[in-house]
């Protein structure tokens, strides 16, 4: 079951496309990463998704029909550029959330209060927003994104300004909400790492375009296909020279008195060949399988992607 | 989905009454007013008026008498042979000189010297003094019989009485003074009140669009409803101030202001409203009279007071809704300042229309400005006090409230658009565009 399917949706302003028939899938209960570079139209898409703007064409189905305006009470949403009434209290700015959300004054007290102490707040209920720090705020304003317990969660740039104990503590919170109530998340971030440790999925929009889209692993062991990290005592020039054209692509470093190299076999060699060969002309110390990082992924795809269109 | 805009009403609410410079001014600010209107009376009873004595060099020696007898109040004069002589003495705060042929030359003239300021009250009364004087001698010389009765036959003291006329026919006291000055404080309030709480309106859109809180707050809630939320919750606000004015005024009317007033003036006012005080033996300004017995008519104060409410909810819908467009589209107060006077102009114009259509509001131009909705709220204040036409203020109404669902049709759709817009500062054109976006 999917929770949300895009299909074909662009949308565009006077001067630019900020969408172009997009598309894609995200399964319910999965942890979906929406990646692209600045102004790709991210944000616009998200906005589609908690239907604060419409789309031109295409359509949205959130958990089987057509989204509407009622189901924003099961999104939550936390966006990148986001802010809390300074003058107000705590508690109250975090009632007033919650209400707008759909809780009632008693549900939303109980589940603050929980929240409050969870996230060890409860001293912060009647200070000023004025008064606390950036991460503090973003600590409140993930509680109210949150609070209402919805399907579907929305986190963009979530780790921004929270030092690395907060963000891990943050990042185990969001991987409970995936756990126990069964909360699909998708998160917009340009933070590679965090993809690969979080994300079960990925779509890549670039210059309005969904370039890539599909499972972080199945994506990287796709575009590491014959793609091998060695180490090894021996000059480099040597190794070159025996293994010829077997081998793509070759670049070496050197570490600790140790030369290494990442090496992209020819689609047709064979691996255990390779290794014979290596073997023969160097010393070979380690051989393993270099999956690339999202984060060359990300960077090869985008420029492939813009040359192509250029 | 109602209930979400109650709650943004009750946000916008409850933080705004809640400061203390809300509730200083609300309070704060009908004691002020009474206490200018009040403040001449308290000095009055306060202040003891300096005993003066003034030289008379009466020449003619046909004024002094008259100058005895009605000698004003805390005055007394003294009888000298020649002004030049004392003219220097610190003894007199004044010297009064008149001339030998006071009666019988026209251009003659009188001269009183000063050595302190003068009092417009004292100078007015002697001259007074000195002209009844002068024509009751020249009045002598003709040698008429009977001069005295015929004098006092003809003397006349008219007060004129204005009743207006409603449709039916029924007569209401009014007094055209008390309807201008009336008319015109309620316009310059309503004026105060457009410009104060729809720049709120403003300036609160904008804060929550640079903070950022906006992007939370959208995300549970349409912009649109959002927008109105906001609009009706500060109109509210407004709306809390200008009852509890009203309730105030109210209950200063029925009873501080009889408290207030002194013995003579309360008891012809009571005889004026029983409908048996005779004009002529009034020892008080009628028009006054009549100002203070409409003042004092607790009905006659609900019903302005709920005319008011009326185009001071309807003024500040209609301008609010621009208010809200325009501060959606800019950064910061700066960016507004051109944008703003869109808003800003008509409200002056209603002021100052206002105040030339009090001259004659039956006239065209009254009828025309108080019916277009930029400046109907303000120009309809200032003339509702005179009685127009019923039919004339339900047209007004009519077409204000509904100029106010277009206007915040126009708006939210601006809003919804304005509000994700950040670093360039927006033109009208600009505002038109995103009007026209789907």
């Amino acid at each position: 079951m999917d929770i949300l399917q895009i299909n074909n949706v662009s949308k565009s302003y006077t001067n630019h496309v900020a969408l172009d028939n997009v598309s894609l899938t995200i399964p319910e209960g999965s942890i979906y990463g929406l990646l692209g570079p600045n102004g790709a139209g991210k944000t616009t898409l998200i906005r589609i998704i908690n239907h604060i703007t419409a789309p031109d064409s295409g359509e949205v189905i959130f958990d089987g029909h057509p989204l509407t305006q009622n189901d924003i009470v099961h999104i939550g949403y936390l966006p990148e550029e986001r802010g809390l009434y300074k003058k107000m209290k705590v508690g109250d700015q975090a009632m007033f959330f919650a209400k707008l959300k759909g809780l009632s004054s008693k549900q939303a007290m109980t589940e603050l209060k929980q929240w409050f102490e969870r996230l060890e707040i409860m001293d912060w209920w009647n200070k000023k927003v004025e008064e606390l720090s950036k991460g503090m705020a973003q600590k409140v304003q993930f509680i109210v994104t949150v609070l209402h317990r919805p399907k579907l969660l929305i986190f963009d740039e979530p780790f921004s300004g929270f030092d690395p104990i907060n963000a891990d503590l943050l990042t185990k919170e969001i991987l409970r909400l995936n756990k126990e109530f069964g909360s699909t998340v998708i998160f917009s971030t340009h933070n590679m790492e965090s993809v690969e440790a979080l994300c079960d999925d990925i779509t890549l929009i670039n210059r309005s375009h969904n370039i890539l889209s599909g499972n972080v692993n199945e994506i990287r062991q796709a575009m590491g296909k014959g793609r091998y990290r060695i180490s090894f005592e021996g000059a480099p020039s040597q190794l070159t020279e025996t293994l010829g054209d077997r081998i793509m692509e070759c670049r070496f470093s050197s570490e600790h008195g140790l030369n290494k190299a990442i090496i992209r076999l020819q689609p047709d060699a064979d691996r255990r060949d390779v290794i014979d060969i290596i073997n023969k002309s160097v010393d070979l110390v380690t051989f393993d399988r270099a999956l690339p990082s999202m984060n060359d992924i990300f960077i090869q795809t985008v420029e492939k992607n813009n040359q192509q269109q250029s | 989905m109602s209930s979400k805009i109650n709650i943004i009403i009750a946000r916008e609410f409850t933080e705004r009454v809640a400061k203390k410079s809300f509730i200083i001014t609300t309070l704060l600010m009908p004691i002020i007013m009474v206490a200018f209107m009040a403040a001449p009376a308290l000095i009055a009873a306060f202040s003891t008026p300096s005993e003066r004595t003034i030289a008379v060099a009466d020449k003619s020696e046909l004024i002094w008498p008259a100058l005895t007898a009605e000698k004003p109040e805390h005055v007394s004069f003294v009888k000298v042979a020649n002004a030049d002589s004392v003219i220097t003495n610190q003894k007199y705060d004044a010297v009064l000189e008149i001339n030998e042929d006071i009666v019988s030359n026209k251009k003659s003239t009188v001269r009183l010297y000063m050595h302190d300021a003068g009092s417009m009250e004292l100078e007015s009364k002697i001259s007074s003094i000195i002209n009844d004087a002068i024509e009751s001698k020249r009045l002598k010389d003709y040698n008429i019989e009977n001069l005295d009765v015929i004098l006092n036959d003809i003397n006349s003291n008219i007060s004129l009485q204005t009743i207006r006329l409603d449709e039916s026919g029924n007569g209401e006291n009014t007094s055209s003074m008390l309807s201008y000055l009336l008319g015109i404080a309620m316009a310059f309030v309503l004026y105060m009140f457009l410009l104060m709480y729809g720049q709120m309106v403003m300036t609160s859109i904008i804060e929550e669009k640079n903070n950022r809180v906006l992007e939370l707050v959208v995300t549970s809630i349409k912009p649109m409803q959002l927008m109105l939320g906001k609009i009706l919750g500060v109109g509210l606000v407004a709306v809390t101030q200008i009852v509890i004015w009203g309730v105030l005024t109210c209950l200063m009317s029925a009873f501080l202001l009889p408290a207030l007033l002194p013995e003579t003036v309360s008891s012809q006012v009571e005889m004026f409203n029983a409908g048996n005080l005779d004009m002529a033996t009034a020892t008080v300004d009628t028009d006054l009279i009549q100002a203070i017995s409409i003042l004092g008519s607790v009905a006659y104060i609900a019903k302005i007071f709920a005319f008011m409410l009326l185009f001071l909810v309807g003024g500040f819908l209609f301008y609010a809704s621009i208010f809200a467009a325009i501060g959606s589209a800019v950064d910061s107060v700066q960016d507004a300042s051109q944008l703003v006077s869109f808003a800003t102009i008509p409200i002056i114009i209603g002021l100052i229309g206002g105040m030339a259509v009090a001259q004659d509001p039956s006239g065209t131009l009254g009828f025309w400005l108080s019916i277009i909705p930029f400046t109907s709220p303000m120009v309809m204040l200032i003339r509702i006090p005179f009685e127009i036409p019923a039919w004339e203020i339900w047209i007004s109404v009519a077409l204000l409230y509904a100029s106010f669902i277009f206007m915040a049709w126009l708006a939210a759709k601006i809003y919804r658009i304005g509000i994700f817009m950040h670093g360039k500062k927006p033109s009208i054109k600009d505002l038109y565009r995103w009007s026209t976006y789907k």
